[in-house]
């Protein structure tokens, strides 16, 4: 928002124009505030677009044409022409769509306002196509105008996908300069197929460049960055929490400086820590809703609320959000799985979900007789973990590695699995090797139930598992049997890379069933999920 | 603000009195800097603005006299004067400061220099929220003579055993030699919650440790504590496996004050903590049946160094070694441009000069350090030593691996082989006094004996 402060300034000249156009969106939409801005910025786009191909094609004549078009009509009529000033590139035909549609001014209605823009977003698009866009994610930072209308909206590709493009690099270099936060550098030869994402050394920690009495990032957000990535904190429930709970504390000592306003200045604030948090280990899709909430909350402190009451507002939202996303829907998925297990089954789960660590505790507790297995696999071995929480617990448990899968299936009556987000699509994006799991499941016909909470779905889509991922450390493949290290110097053959993903995406086919604390929904209601959830905001 | 840094600068060098005699040991020259530099130095490059000095009145007044200092160091001092006579323990210290220190501490000896990646030992001490995070380095033999040394090392140095567990990051165990009687004694909780433990000895203790701001607090509660390094680290490490639930007692007593003055939000943030931690699939160890940490609230984690220079300047060879090898660190000039060295000298390249020398004539000065105002007569052979401010040296001195304090005058022709002249001496010129001292013990007490009764 801070360069619609600028630029507001140059758009004085056009300010009636786009006060008259304002007024006709108010008029027609009854919308609000956030459709203007909007459209505000839309012009403002085309019109530095039709400035610089006025430069290059336009000459006076078309111009004086153009001009003598919108003053011959009604007076209303300049602040329709201007967007057809301002969609120059377009050829005369989208102007003259548009005149017989601005002739019938008076009468406008929600369908030609929607076609205007429409034809206005298409030019735009067709002047942007030669252009390769790296940026920031315009899908999480872009608010849905409105839940009815699906407007198409400029995608940009994140550029934590886009490791392998040099200009990207930069634009991520100069914004982190900016912003004051070290850039971490990629280490190891990176799998030609996966070389378009990062991949960090935990022999290089982020912190290696910042002061030791941290100045300009808060330094629960540096301990934060640091637990994650030595893998301290993990797992999506215990880093949203973990995120949440430094930002309550970034709150608690933050002060508005003289000049500023605590909604503005406070997401600002926040923005150089999530660089430096997507430095230490690329951001969840969880953490990533939690930010947008944040974001949305603290820009929604209205102006004239006193620094204390905000502070005590947003750290009161924290508390609320984590408390119904997270550990009441945790309270619902248990209640709904456990009508799902019934006694003398035996459980099959995967590594280490917490979410499915509790509700088998919880069943454990509600006297259901069942037993579980545990699929490990290599290099995290993350089922340990699972396991002593379970045998603990005081539940019979087998533990197998995942190549063993096929051997055990026939045993298992139901597979649990936990997932770090829903996609848009269905899909379901978890630790790598659940898609073998729900695989091989499916082919035994065992059912596959994924547990998941609804603040974990994301509007991403993605149908395989090379586009966007993690890649871990590749030196924790590395292991010693019998003092030899066979992989000590792998970096010095050439043609050997080592690959550590992190995450993989399992179709819906092979799901049976997903539950949310919404309740029991089959893979591809989550875009229905996902459409209520952003009318409910 | 994170963390705010301590420099102990009020130690006496009781190890190496006859160089701190008359020099308190934060002056000492070493590579033609004071000793103090070196922390400050390391403190400076990392990053801090503001550090609190500890030190004696005379030490506060030579700093505030240096000229270089002030321009080298360009954090804000703040120095806290405490009486020499009072015989502060580094505890003591700590608590006579209490009312400054607002968060946690980084405690730095003076007599430390290093190279060290300090952001190992504080990311340590931050991403396993540590009680006490401290740096420990490999020994390495010294390989200078030293004057006044029988032979190799006497092997009266008690040794410091130090256990850590099999990641090599969280201390388990410290004692050393003095405290024991016959052998070491382990706790079985320890054992039992760390099967694997690794006991090194030949290990330096850097003296440069993280604290928790409630530790500072429970210093000011248990007034008998007096040392860090001897007392308080011993007692955190031991704590670590108390039975008594570790978090009862003293840090809870801290975190009582502590919650009186923050908001009652800090327990809720605690439950937070507590929640995510829980959610995490991550254990510290594996093949029990505890959570990370084995629940313990109270950890000491070490940063043990394997390559790069860890010096700790407190006995007369480690000085003589730090003065060896600090000047190939920096890329100062190796003769300071102030200095008056005539052509017809020698002065070798892993000799440095100091400001405001004079070197006359063929002199030959080789391997050795030469410090600041220092007049060097003509015909003069320096070799591997090491010579202090403001010494004259007349013609025809043969000097070689000694030690020359600060202020002394060597006589015309003198010959001063592996000897440590004491600040302020006068050697005789040649006919009556050709010494020649070679590892004769007996010969330099005679001379330090004489020095002391002539003072």
């Amino acid at each position: 928002m801070a360069d619609s402060v600028g630029r507001q300034v140059d758009s004085i000249n056009h300010a009636t124009e786009e006060d008259e156009k304002k007024h006709e969106i108010i008029g027609a939409k009854g919308e609000g505030k956030e459709l203007t801005k909007e459209e505000k910025q839309r012009l403002r786009k085309e019109k530095k677009q039709h400035k610089k191909n006025k430069k290059d094609d336009r000459g006076p004549p078309e111009k004086e044409k153009e001009k003598e078009k919108a003053s011959v009509p009604a007076p209303s009529k300049p602040a329709t022409q201007s967007p057809a000033h301002k969609a120059a590139p377009v050829p005369v035909n989208a102007s003259a769509s548009e005149s017989p549609v601005a002739a019938e001014k008076p009468a406008k209605s929600k369908a030609e306002l929607r076609a205007e823009r429409r034809a206005r977003q298409d030019s735009e698009r067709a002047s942007k196509q030669g252009k390769k866009e790296g940026g920031q994610q315009s899908t999480s930072s872009k608010p849905k105008a409105t839940p009815n209308e699906l407007q198409p909206v400029v995608k940009r590709l994140p550029d934590h996908v886009q490791v392998d493009d040099p200009v990207a690099l930069k634009k991520l270099a100069k914004k982190l300069e900016r912003q004051q936060v070290p850039l971490r550098s990629d280490y190891g030869y990176k799998v030609s197929l996966f070389s378009h994402l990062h991949q960090y050394s935990r022999k290089n920690p982020p912190t290696q460049q910042i002061s030791i009495p941290v100045t300009v990032i808060h330094p629960s957000i540096v301990r934060l960055g640091l637990q994650y990535s030595q893998g301290i904190i993990a797992g999506s429930n215990a880093r949203s929490v973990a995120l949440l709970h430094a930002f309550k504390q970034v709150i608690q000592d933050y002060s508005t400086p003289p000049n500023e306003e605590l909604s503005r200045d406070l997401v600002n604030k926040l923005s150089p820590y999530i660089s430096f948090l997507s430095q230490c280990r690329p951001l969840s899709a969880s953490m990533g809703n939690a930010i947008k909430y944040i974001k949305k909350e603290i820009s929604n402190i209205p102006s004239q609320c006193k620094e204390e009451e905000a502070k005590r507002i947003l750290q009161e939202c924290i508390d609320s959000y984590i408390n119904e996303k997270i550990i009441l829907a945790s309270e619902a998925i248990s209640k709904y799985a456990i009508e799902k297990i019934s006694d003398g089954d035996v459980i099959l789960v995967y590594g280490c979900s917490s979410l499915v660590n509790h509700i088998l505790c919880e069943a454990f507790e509600k006297q259901r007789k069942f037993r579980v297995i545990v699929v490990d696999s290599r290099p995290r071995l993350e089922g340990r973990e699972a396991l002593r929480r379970l045998v603990k617990k005081g539940i019979r448990c087998t533990y197998v590695l995942i190549s063993a899968l096929s051997y055990i299936l026939p045993e298992v009556s139901k597979v649990f699995l936990g997932a770090h987000a829903l996609l848009a699509n269905g899909y379901v994006m978890s630790r790598v090797g659940t898609s073998q799991i729900a695989l091989v499941a499916k082919a035994y016909n065992v059912p596959v139930l994924v547990c998941c909470e609804t603040y974990k779905f994301c509007e991403r889509v993605q149908t395989d598992s090379f586009v966007s991922n993690e890649l871990d450390d590749p030196d924790d493949l590395i292991v010693t049997r019998n003092g030899k290290t066979h992989l000590e110097n792998w970096q010095t053959v050439k043609s050997l890379g080592l690959l550590n993903l992190v995450y993989d995406v399992t179709p819906p086919d092979f799901v049976d069933l997903v539950i949310t604390d919404l309740g029991m929904i089959p893979c591809t209601s989550v875009p229905v999920v996902l459409r209520v959830k952003n009318v409910d905001q | 603000m994170e963390l705010q840094a301590v420099l102990m600068a009020a130690g006496g060098g009781s190890r190496m009195m006859d160089l701190t005699y008359n020099t308190p040991k934060p002056l000492l020259p070493v590579g033609n800097r004071p000793l103090i530099w070196y922390p400050l130095n390391l403190l400076e490059r990392v990053g801090f603005e503001e550090v609190i000095v500890i030190t004696t009145k005379e030490v506060q007044k030579a700093l505030s006299a240096d000229h270089r200092l002030k321009t080298d160091v360009k954090m804000r001092l703040d120095v806290v004067c405490i009486q020499e006579e009072a015989d502060m323990g580094t505890a003591d210290a700590l608590r006579h400061i209490q009312q400054k220190i607002k968060t946690d501490i980084l405690v730095v000896s003076c007599d430390l220099i290093t190279d060290v990646a300090l952001h190992e030992v504080v990311d340590l001490f931050r991403a396993h929220s540590a009680t006490l995070s401290m740096l420990m380095s490999k020994v390495h033999e010294f390989t200078e003579t030293v004057p006044g040394q029988k032979g190799k090392k006497k092997a009266g140095e008690q040794r410091d055993f130090v256990g850590v567990d099999v990641t090599g990051k969280r201390l388990l165990f410290m004692a050393n030699e003095a405290d024991l009687d016959e052998g070491l004694v382990f706790r079985k909780s320890i054992m039992r919650k760390h099967p694997r433990m690794l006991i090194k000895t030949g290990l330096l203790d850097a003296h440069l440790y993280c604290l928790k701001r409630s530790v500072v607090d429970f210093l000011v509660h248990n007034k008998s504590v007096t040392s860090i390094r001897g007392e308080l680290v011993p007692y955190l490490v031991r704590k670590q496996f108390s039975k008594s639930l570790n978090s009862q007692n003293e840090t809870e007593d801290s975190e009582k004050n502590q919650k009186q003055q923050d908001l009652l939000s800090t327990s809720k943030d605690e439950a937070l903590l507590q929640l995510a931690r829980e959610r995490s699939c991550w254990n510290d160890h594996r093949g029990d049946m505890s959570e990370a940490y084995h629940g313990g609230k109270l950890r000491c984690y070490v940063h043990i160094m394997e390559e790069g220079m860890c010096y700790r300047v407190n006995t007369l060879a480690a000085y003589i070694e730090a003065n060896r090898v600090v000047p190939k660190l920096f890329e100062d000039p190796p003769i300071h441009p102030g200095a008056l060295v005539s052509e017809r000298s020698l002065v070798g390249s892993d000799s440095i000069i100091g400001p405001l020398c004079q070197i006359s004539d063929r002199t030959s000065i080789k391997r050795s350090n030469v410090g600041m105002s220092t007049t060097i007569k003509e015909k003069v052979k320096i070799t591997n030593s090491i010579i202090m401010n403001g010494v004259i040296i007349e013609e025809g001195c043969n000097i070689q691996g000694s030690v020359i304090c600060n202020n002394a005058v060597i006589g015309r022709g003198a010959d001063i082989k592996y000897c440590l002249v004491g600040s302020g001496q006068h050697v005789e010129p040649e006919g009556e006094n050709k010494i020649m001292f070679g590892n004769n013990n007996l010969d330099i007490s005679d001379l330090f004996v004489y020095t002391m009764i002539v003072y």
